[in-house]
């Protein structure tokens, strides 16, 4: 039983992976054949050796940008559940603040990056902040619509049960609201890393960001690419993890696994 | 004598106009008390306000002769749909209600395992609703409005999203968990058969606004086994029932 569903899983796996290696044996042999010099282009092999070879101050900066990334998404968690729940509560916050919020999402994030560093200094609450800026609205969006969606009738079933507001949200509106809130903190947990390395582009002395404004300004390539590379990885393991996570605390959720 | 529960002159407006007006009736101590009528002639929405999740704009709700108009968690409720949450395991879901009045988690579970082997539900305690079957649905949140543990239960549609074969089979089951848990209800219901087989009372629900146009007495006694739905006696219920709704029925 468990044989078949790994076969099944690889077996859907199996174009992505065929695709993927044939764009990194495409990026070897483009590089290999010389069309850009090596530095500006290196192959993929250039690369492991670079990741390699910098591995111990990759993880070093790799920590201070996990650390901040952690601190603005926790912070934009709390700030979700504490604003979904207020607006929830109040049509008239909830005319009063949307479009604010929709407002602060129109403007770029390198944009205010800078400012914030000016009135921050170059510490880790620019950091924070700008992380935090960025994380709660796809959460916040999603605990609101999952509140709305709440079963009117199981609401008023639990008042004939004789609950009171905070029952209600504890054992209708929160449970209810866990999916939607889930796809929104996948999103914020891949823009806390973006956000944390474009922060750091803007000065700091240590993060992925700062890495790679340093190797980009060095022309070492192969690590610019290695530590790329190693961003994506980053986001792409949040994002299991939250799935990961999100499986084990909603075993009835159907969509993450079929029934027997 | 008073009766365990009744209501008294019960009018609800939307928006101005009446959706039910008029409206009493009464249910005794262990007795089992149907309210007939087509889709629409404001069923439910008396219920909310027996149910005390809504307030009259007229009229009384008592319990044994004490007023409890518009208060709620007073008479145990179970809508059309089974509510159950998915999120919680049949044995969480069926004892919310206690853990809603405070209790806590461990007691609630204790108090309400020994109620799955009569509900036919054992087994299922930890299983998620939806791994459970239509009528199992059904029993489960039956007994979750059962343990809401007040002496009267207001059903509403309770068996209608099942099919046939199963209803008639809840209908029999609950004939009996009802003599045993001593349980008194009120039946919503648009099936009279579903009237005639559950109930010592039928009340017909007409008219636009809703109003009571008849009251029937099944004096069939119970417990009622399943060989009452053929008989003559619940033949004749049916038939007067049937007349009475087509002569009140424009």
């Amino acid at each position: 039983m468990k044989r078949k569903s790994q076969n099944t899983t690889a077996f859907r796996r199996w174009p992505s992976l065929l695709f993927a290696a044939v764009l990194v044996l495409l990026w070897q042999g483009v590089s290999a054949a010389g069309l850009l010099p090596a530095f500006l282009l290196p192959g993929p092999v250039r690369v492991v050796l670079a990741f390699v070879e910098d591995f111990p101050l990759l993880m070093r900066h790799l920590g201070v940008t996990l650390l901040e990334a952690a601190c603005g998404l926790a912070l934009s968690v709390a700030a979700a559940f504490v604003l979904a729940i207020l607006m929830d509560n109040s049509a008239f916050l909830r005319r009063a603040v949307s479009p604010v919020l929709l407002f602060t999402q129109t403007v770029p994030t390198v944009a205010v990056a800078p400012l914030l560093v000016l009135w921050m200094g170059y510490g880790a609450a620019p950091k924070i902040t700008l992380i935090f800026l960025t994380c709660f609205f796809p959460m916040t969006i999603g605990l609101l619509g999952g509140f709305a969606q709440a079963d009117a009738d199981a609401i008023r079933l639990l008042q004939s049960m004789g609950a009171d507001r905070r029952q209600l949200y504890r054992y209708i509106k929160l449970p209810s609201a866990m999916p939607a809130f889930v796809s929104g903190l996948k999103i914020s947990a891949t823009y806390s890393i973006v956000g944390a390395v474009v922060s750091e582009w803007l000065g700091g002395t240590a993060g992925l960001g700062v890495y790679m404004t340093r190797v980009r300004k060095s022309y070492s390539f192969d690590k610019m690419f290695a530590v790329i590379l190693l961003v994506s990885a980053l986001s792409v393991a949040l994002v299991a993890l939250v799935t990961h996570i999100s499986r084990r605390l909603m075993p009835w959720d159907r969509s993450s696994h079929t029934p027997s | 004598m008073t009766p365990l529960f009744a209501c008294e002159h019960i009018t609800r407006c939307y928006e101005g106009a009446p959706v039910v007006e008029d409206v009493s009736l009464t249910l005794p101590a262990g007795g089992c008390v149907s309210l007939l009528g087509p889709s629409g002639v404001g069923k439910t929405t008396l219920f909310h306000v027996l149910a005390g999740v809504d307030a009259p704009d007229a009229g009384r709700v008592l319990l044994s002769g004490e007023e409890i108009t518009g208060a709620a968690g007073r008479v145990s409720y179970m809508l059309q749909k089974d509510l159950l949450l998915e999120y919680r395991t049949v044995l969480d879901n069926v004892i919310l209600p206690l853990v809603i009045r405070g209790e806590t988690r461990a007691r609630a579970r204790a108090h309400a395992a020994p109620f799955f082997a009569p509900f036919g539900l054992s087994g299922f305690e930890r299983k998620y609703p939806y791994q459970l079957s239509g009528g199992m649905r059904q029993r489960a949140a039956l007994l979750r409005t059962c343990l809401m543990n007040n002496p009267v239960i207001l059903l509403d549609e309770p068996f209608s999203s099942l099919d046939a074969i199963t209803r008639r089979q809840l209908h029999a089951w609950y004939l009996d968990i009802a003599d045993r848990m001593r349980l008194s209800t009120i039946f919503i219901t648009h099936d009279v058969e579903e009237a005639v087989t559950l109930s010592d009372t039928v009340y017909i629900l007409a008219g636009k606004p809703g109003r009571i146009t008849r009251r029937f007495d099944i004096s069939a006694p119970r417990p009622r086994d399943k060989a009452f739905s053929l008989s003559p006696d619940f033949a004749r219920a049916k038939r007067d029932i049937l007349e009475a709704i087509d002569a009140d029925t424009p």
